[in-house]
């Protein structure tokens, strides 16, 4: 197929997605094994495998870019991917929103009695209190109980106030891109990634602190569940997040992008803000109300 | 990684490499298409199978065959299976040869990620069937997977159940998007939106609905592994989580799911009625606003597989509104199908038969849909055959008759070839009068009071069922036969015309010659 | 001709079906269609179910005749040629709002038999259902009555030919009994995982949730034995876990209660007692084919995976406090319940002591009643 600006580049043949299905599948079972007593070798040969796979795939994607095969058009496709790709991660946080609030709206009231299972309150859980954050559990035997709630005013404020300043950032150095200011690119998304993993630090922090001085775990019943499922969850997409900025940061430095020709860096930033806007979910519902 | 490359700018547009590396490697989306075609017609003969083994115990009263463990995953395997092995990768191969040729783009817009969504999937279907040979066996929770069963009661074996179901999200997720990116992008020139032909619009309402509830499954998996292995509460009442939530999120994602499953058949049926009726759908534009009514209300109904679960009542009577409402989107895409039909001038070729089988039988399913969608009624429907009528009615004779008529409509421009015309209408007729014989008294002895899911049956209700059985094993057998036909179609046959069907419109058609080039459209097509 | 033609086609398969329903319904109901039941609730269901169903019908004539027509007279073979319309703004607005009467139409009856069907406000008598891999377990709230309701001995055995076995699969060795022309309300939770109590006849399914109870009523009118089953899938046995209601007179049901209370007393004096290892053993073999077996295997094989075989099972052959503990109370997350909810002291007893020395295990003491008794 001809290359030229004005027709669409269709690759022909390509092995990187047979080798990701092999990474997937090896790191799936692996796992899976390992949740039955098995080591985790296994699992990371999957993942070394998986992460050799996007070298590979996206290395020749930089390439064709870089040598010209993508017209505009191709550059439209990527665009509408990443954009519901970003969608589809959108609903998958929505599944664990949608625990959170059902929890907090609908199963805890219920099992202290509220609309009709007054019921199950007096024959099942008479001693227990519907609260939020809910500290005491209808059976607390079973699980640990945190001292107290995760609040919202200390570290997760500041990390707030990070991760807003990355987002920022990050679009000052969109500007700068497009006003070909590569110093001022190259500094912005600098500030983006070491904020970035600041925040992944912070939260590490948070971790630790959380297990081993409020005793408030993942065996914390529904809250200790989301709080840990939701925060995780946002952390480990903050870490992609800050990796590909950190590609997206050499590939700047190595001069890739130009003023109109930078969907890499774009992709890169509406992940970044996406991320963001979780967070904001986040420390509104988790920490804060 | 420069020599990896180079090698892409000496490709020629000739034709497909040789081997096995072709079908490997290949981001052609005919070839794709194909492979996923061939894979769900894998699935739907190892689903068909444990459906024949669950006929075959439910022959007659006792146990005979199997005991009631591995009964039960027969059931959840072939549920599993014919929905995510069978008719979705079905609607995705039809996507994948057909949206190109339809909207005159050169290929799907993302060929390298297409060959990742098919791939994935015989490592996602060979992890979950390998669950069989592990000890405990396969997922035995029913293809709903509830909590506590699938969670803390299950055997080992759900682990690889949840990773796979986590693989196949990512494939109908990447699927999608291609669609989506491909409808938006790559159109020819003239391809407006509301010419494109209807199979291109349901794919794409489609894969609006797949991006939003795939990942949400995904979430429910995740929750249950962390359930089973962690030590999370999400649907355990001691610690402040509930079993029906899991309900709740399983079927925001499921009940779309069903629609994923019909809105590409009602764009088949679209292309099929008014081809052999030689006249213009009727009521195009309504035919596009009611499939995008569906998918919205898909949204807003999940629950009403849930009345006896003990919800508030006012919840019970928004989901019983909200479920019914959507007899009347579904029913203008019948009117209009009728209507269509209505002073044309119709001939009976075997594509024709299998959509107008299609909506007699899917009209009736639909109908039982509606009597179970009032609440308090469905106290007495729920989890009975009554239900199983109801949903093999709208998949086997809804979903899957339409896939098989997709498949005698275009195979023609697929291969070259006609299909033996005769023996395709022995199939349709063998298949449509077994499979009534199949589900029709699964609506009596669903009434009669039946649970499902159960390996044996006290006696009253043994005439039906064996009767039923005596269909499903005709109906399996007509499936072997159609099998069969598919080779015989391959592999020769009548040379078809490029238009094929005197009345058939539509790029595919009239700008493509039968067999369709590798590369369809590498100059856009003029689009009137 | 053409109209023969025809029939073979599309209508007459459904068309037969059809009236095989109607005609056999009026003949047969209890074995085509929804029975009418014995309560209030019961008819209203049927009504409505049949209000519907009639209504599917005609719109079903209407849509298929009209399909039937343009298939048999606008064929291409008899000459038609294709009119060229295929648009008509009025019709669409007519076969929208036409449905959604129909729709409204429906929705406003079964809008009052719900909110019918979920008050269960003043009930007289209270009965708390417990669903457990695979048995119920019943607790009258005001009568303090407890007891345990599974598959009986007779359908167990058949499986493997119930021909002519009477009530296969629906009788149970322990009914639960309630008077008729009462409100009675069931109040559904589970010790395990999600079943589901259905009594066709009484129009109640309602989901047994462990942590939560769901509640439903029965106004019965007319005494007599009213069967159901477990209608959520719960596990290997969901197909055999029965449920059967003696519905009888008010005095009847004061009489019952009368004999279930001493029959408890009964129960609670033999724990007192000394047995001897073969009394154990004998008792023991009965309690385990009743209350194990399922799961455990009658040979004590269990089944890999799922359930732990007890030949040799370190719990089964090790300290007997242990066996005692995981007896009495379960394993929770697992299936192994809290037996101590479900069998007597001479039960437990017994069976701790048969799984001690059956299976080939060999270890030679035994459990007396009163040990137990002292655990509770
Ligand atoms: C392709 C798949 C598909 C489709 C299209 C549908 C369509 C519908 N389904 Fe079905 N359904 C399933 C697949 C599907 N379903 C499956 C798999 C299950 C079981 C899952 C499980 O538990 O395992 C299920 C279960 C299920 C239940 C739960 C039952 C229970 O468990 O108790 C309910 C309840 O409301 C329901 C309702 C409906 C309704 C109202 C429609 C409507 O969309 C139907 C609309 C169509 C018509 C009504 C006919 C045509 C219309 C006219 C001719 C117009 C005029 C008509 C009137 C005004 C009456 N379905
Ligand atoms: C999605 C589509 C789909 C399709 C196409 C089918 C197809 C069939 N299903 Fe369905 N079925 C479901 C989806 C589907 N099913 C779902 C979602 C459930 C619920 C599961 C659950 O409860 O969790 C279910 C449950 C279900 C039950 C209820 C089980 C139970 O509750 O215990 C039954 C019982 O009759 C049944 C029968 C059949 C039969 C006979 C076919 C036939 O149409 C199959 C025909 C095809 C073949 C037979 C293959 C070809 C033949 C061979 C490979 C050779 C062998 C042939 C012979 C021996 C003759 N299915
Ligand atoms: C519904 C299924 C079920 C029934 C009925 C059942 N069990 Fe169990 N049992 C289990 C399961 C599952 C376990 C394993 C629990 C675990 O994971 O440790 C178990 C474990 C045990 C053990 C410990 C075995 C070991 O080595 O770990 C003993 C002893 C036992 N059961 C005795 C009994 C007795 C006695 C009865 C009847 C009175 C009974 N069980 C009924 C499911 C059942
Ligand atoms: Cu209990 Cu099914
Ligand atoms: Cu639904």
């Amino acid at each position: 197929m001809s290359t030229t600006a004005d027709s669409y580049y269709v690759p022909h043949g390509t092995k990187w997605p047979i080798i990701g299905s092999i990474g997937l599948a090896t790191s799936a079972v692996g796992f899976a094994n390992y949740l039955h007593g098995s080591s985790l070798l296994v699992t990371a040969i999957g993942l070394a495998i998986i992460i050799f796979m996007m070298w590979g795939w996206f290395g020749q994607v930089v390439n064709e870019s870089m040598s010209g095969l993508y017209n505009e058009q191709v550059d439209r496709s990527f665009r509408w991917g990443m954009g519901w790709f970003i969608f589809s991660e959108v609903m998958f946080f929505g599944a664990f929103f949608g625990a959170l609030f059902y929890a907090r709206e609908l199963s805890i009231p219920w099992l202290a009695g509220a609309s009709n299972n007054v019921a199950t309150h007096d024959l099942l859980w008479p001693n227990f209190q519907a609260a939020w954050p809910l500290i005491e559990m209808p059976l607390t035997e079973k699980f640990d109980v945190a001292k107290q709630a995760m609040g919202a005013w200390g570290l997760p404020a500041i990390n707030t106030v990070i991760l807003l300043t990355s987002g920022v950032t990050v679009t000052y150095a969109h500007h700068a891109l497009k006003k070909n200011n590569r110093g001022g690119l190259i500094l912005g998304l600098f500030l983006t990634v070491a904020l970035g993993f600041l925040f992944v630090g912070m939260q590490a922090w948070e971790y630790s602190h959380a297990y081993n001085d409020m005793n408030l775990k993942l065996t914390s019943g529904i809250y200790g569940s989301t709080f840990y499922m939701l925060t995780g969850f946002h952390g480990f997409h903050v870490t992609m997040g800050a990796i590909m900025l950190t590609v997206i940061l050499i590939r700047a430095i190595k001069g890739h992008f130009t003023p109109d020709n930078h969907f890499a860096f774009e992709a890169v930033a509406w992940y970044w803000h996406f991320v963001d806007v979780v967070w904001l979910g986040l420390f509104i519902f988790v920490y804060w109300l | 990684m420069s020599t990896a490359t180079t090698t892409h700018d000496t490709h020629d547009d000739h034709g497909p490499a040789s081997g096995l590396m072709r079908w490997v490697t290949t981001t052609n989306h005919k070839d794709i298409g194909t492979l996923y075609l061939w894979f769900s017609f894998i699935m739907l003969l190892i689903g068909g199978s444990f459906a024949m083994v669950i006929r075959a115990e439910l022959f007659q009263p006792g146990l005979q065959l199997v005991d009631p463990q591995f009964f039960n995953q027969m059931t959840t395997m072939h549920g599993l299976i014919m929905v995510f092995g069978a008719i979705m990768p079905a609607f995705v191969g039809l996507a994948n040869w057909l949206i190109p040729m339809m909207i005159g783009a050169p290929d799907m817009a993302l060929p390298r990620m297409n060959n990742w969504s098919f791939w994935i999937l015989p490592f996602a279907f060979t992890m979950l069937l390998s669950s069989f040979f592990l000890e405990g066996g396969a997922p035995a929770f029913g293809w709903t997977f509830y909590a506590p069963l699938s969670t803390t009661f299950a055997p080992d074996s759900t682990d690889f159940f949840i990773f796979g179901v986590h693989m196949m999200g990512i494939s109908s997720v990447m699927g999608a998007i291609n669609v989506i990116a491909t409808i938006f992008n790559m159109r020819a020139p003239g391809m407006t939106l509301m010419k494109m032909p209807l199979f291109v619009w349901t794919w794409l309402i489609t894969a609006y609905l797949l991006i939003a509830v795939m990942p949400v499954l995904a979430g429910a998996v995740t929750m249950m592994l962390t359930d089973r292995h962690f030590g999370t509460s999400f649907f355990d009442a001691a610690g402040g989580g509930d079993p029906v939530m899991f309900q709740h999120i399983f079927w925001f994602f499921g009940h779309p799911e069903v629609y994923i499953m019909i809105l590409p058949a009602f764009g088949i049926i679209s292309a099929i009625i008014p081809t052999f009726a030689r006249k213009p759908l009727f009521g195009y534009s309504s035919m596009v606003y009611a499939t995008a009514s569906i998918a919205i209300l898909s949204f807003m109904v999940w629950a009403h597989h849930m009345f006896t679960t003990g919800m508030p009542v006012a919840g019970e009577l928004y989901f019983m509104y909200a479920t019914i409402m959507i007899a009347i989107p579904t029913g203008v895409k019948i009117f209009n199908w009728v209507s269509t039909m209505w002073r044309g001038s119709m001939t009976f070729e075997t594509p024709m038969l299998w959509a107008l089988g299609f909506v007699v039988m899917f009209t009736i399913g639909g109908f039982s849909g509606l009597m179970l969608g009032i609440a308090p009624v469905d106290t007495q429907y729920h989890d009975t055959y009554f239900v199983v009528a109801h949903f093999h009615y709208v998949l086997v004779t809804g979903a899957l008759y339409s896939i098989i008529a997709a498949f005698y409509y275009w195979v023609p421009k697929w291969t070259g070839h006609m299909y033996d015309e005769k023996l395709g209408k022995i199939h349709f007729w063998w298949s449509t009068i077994a499979v009534n014989v199949l589900f029709f008294p699964q609506h009596f002895i669903g009434l009669a009071g039946m649970p499902r899911r159960i390996p044996d049956y006290s006696l009253q209700f043994a005439d039906w069922n064996m009767i039923s059985s005596i269909g499903g094993f005709a109906f399996g057998l007509g499936q072997v036969f159609f099998l069969y036909i598919v080779i015989k179609t391959i592999k020769g046959g009548k040379k078809a015309s490029d238009q094929v069907w005197e009345g058939a419109t539509g790029l595919e058609f009239e700008a493509l010659p039968s067999p369709a080039p590798y590369h369809s459209f590498n100059e856009a097509p003029a689009v009137k | 001709m053409i109209f023969k033609r025809l029939a073979g086609r599309v209508v007459a398969p459904v068309s037969a079906m059809l009236t095989m329903f109607f005609s056999a319904s009026a003949a047969a109901e209890y074995e085509l269609n929804m029975t009418q039941g014995v309560t209030p609730i019961s008819r209203e269901l049927y009504d409505l179910h049949m209000t519907v169903f009639w209504i599917c019908v005609v719109i079903g004539i209407l849509v298929f005749g009209a399909m039937a027509w343009s298939i048999l007279n606008h064929r291409k073979s008899k000459g038609a040629v294709a009119a060229d319309f295929h648009e008509s703004t009025t019709v669409e607005i007519l076969w929208t709002l036409i449905p959604l009467a129909v729709l409204i139409a429906v929705a406003v009856p079964a809008t009052g038999t719900l909110l019918d069907l979920e008050d269960t406000s003043k009930a007289d008598v209270n009965i708390q259902v417990n669903g457990i891999q695979w048995k119920w377990k019943y607790k009258y709230l005001d009568e303090d009555i407890e007891f345990v309701s599974a598959l009986s001995e007779t359908s167990r055995n058949a499986v493997k030919d119930p021909t002519g076995v009477e009530n296969y699969l629906l009788d149970v060795d322990n009914p639960i009994v309630v008077p008729i022309n009462k409100k009675i309300r069931f109040l559904f939770t589970s010790d395990d995982v999600i079943h589901a109590w259905w009594v066709p006849e009484l129009a109640v399914k309602q989901d047994a949730v462990p942590g939560f109870i769901n509640d439903s009523w029965a106004l019965i009118e007319k005494p007599g034995v009213y069967r159901g089953q477990c209608a959520e899938l719960c596990g290997k046995d969901h197909g055999f876990m029965p449920i059967v209601v003696n519905a009888v007179s008010e005095d009847d049901y004061q009489k019952w209660v009368l004999a279930k209370k001493d029959e408890a007393a009964a129960v609670a004096a033999s724990s007192s007692q000394e047995w001897t290892q073969t009394d154990l053993m004998a008792k023991g073999q009965e309690v385990y084919n009743k209350a194990c077996a399922a799961c455990h295997q009658p040979t004590g094989t269990g089944i890999p995976g799922v359930f732990p075989g007890l030949a040799g099972s370190p719990i089964a052959t090790g300290d007997v406090k242990d066996h005692i503990n995981i007896v009495m109370n379960g394993k929770t997350g697992t299936s192994m319940s809290a037996f101590k909810g479900q069998l007597s002291d001479v039960d437990i007893a017994a069976v701790i002591t048969f799984e001690r020395n059956s299976f080939g295990n060999t270890v030679g003491d035994m459990v007396q009643p009163s040990t137990i008794k002292n655990l509770r």
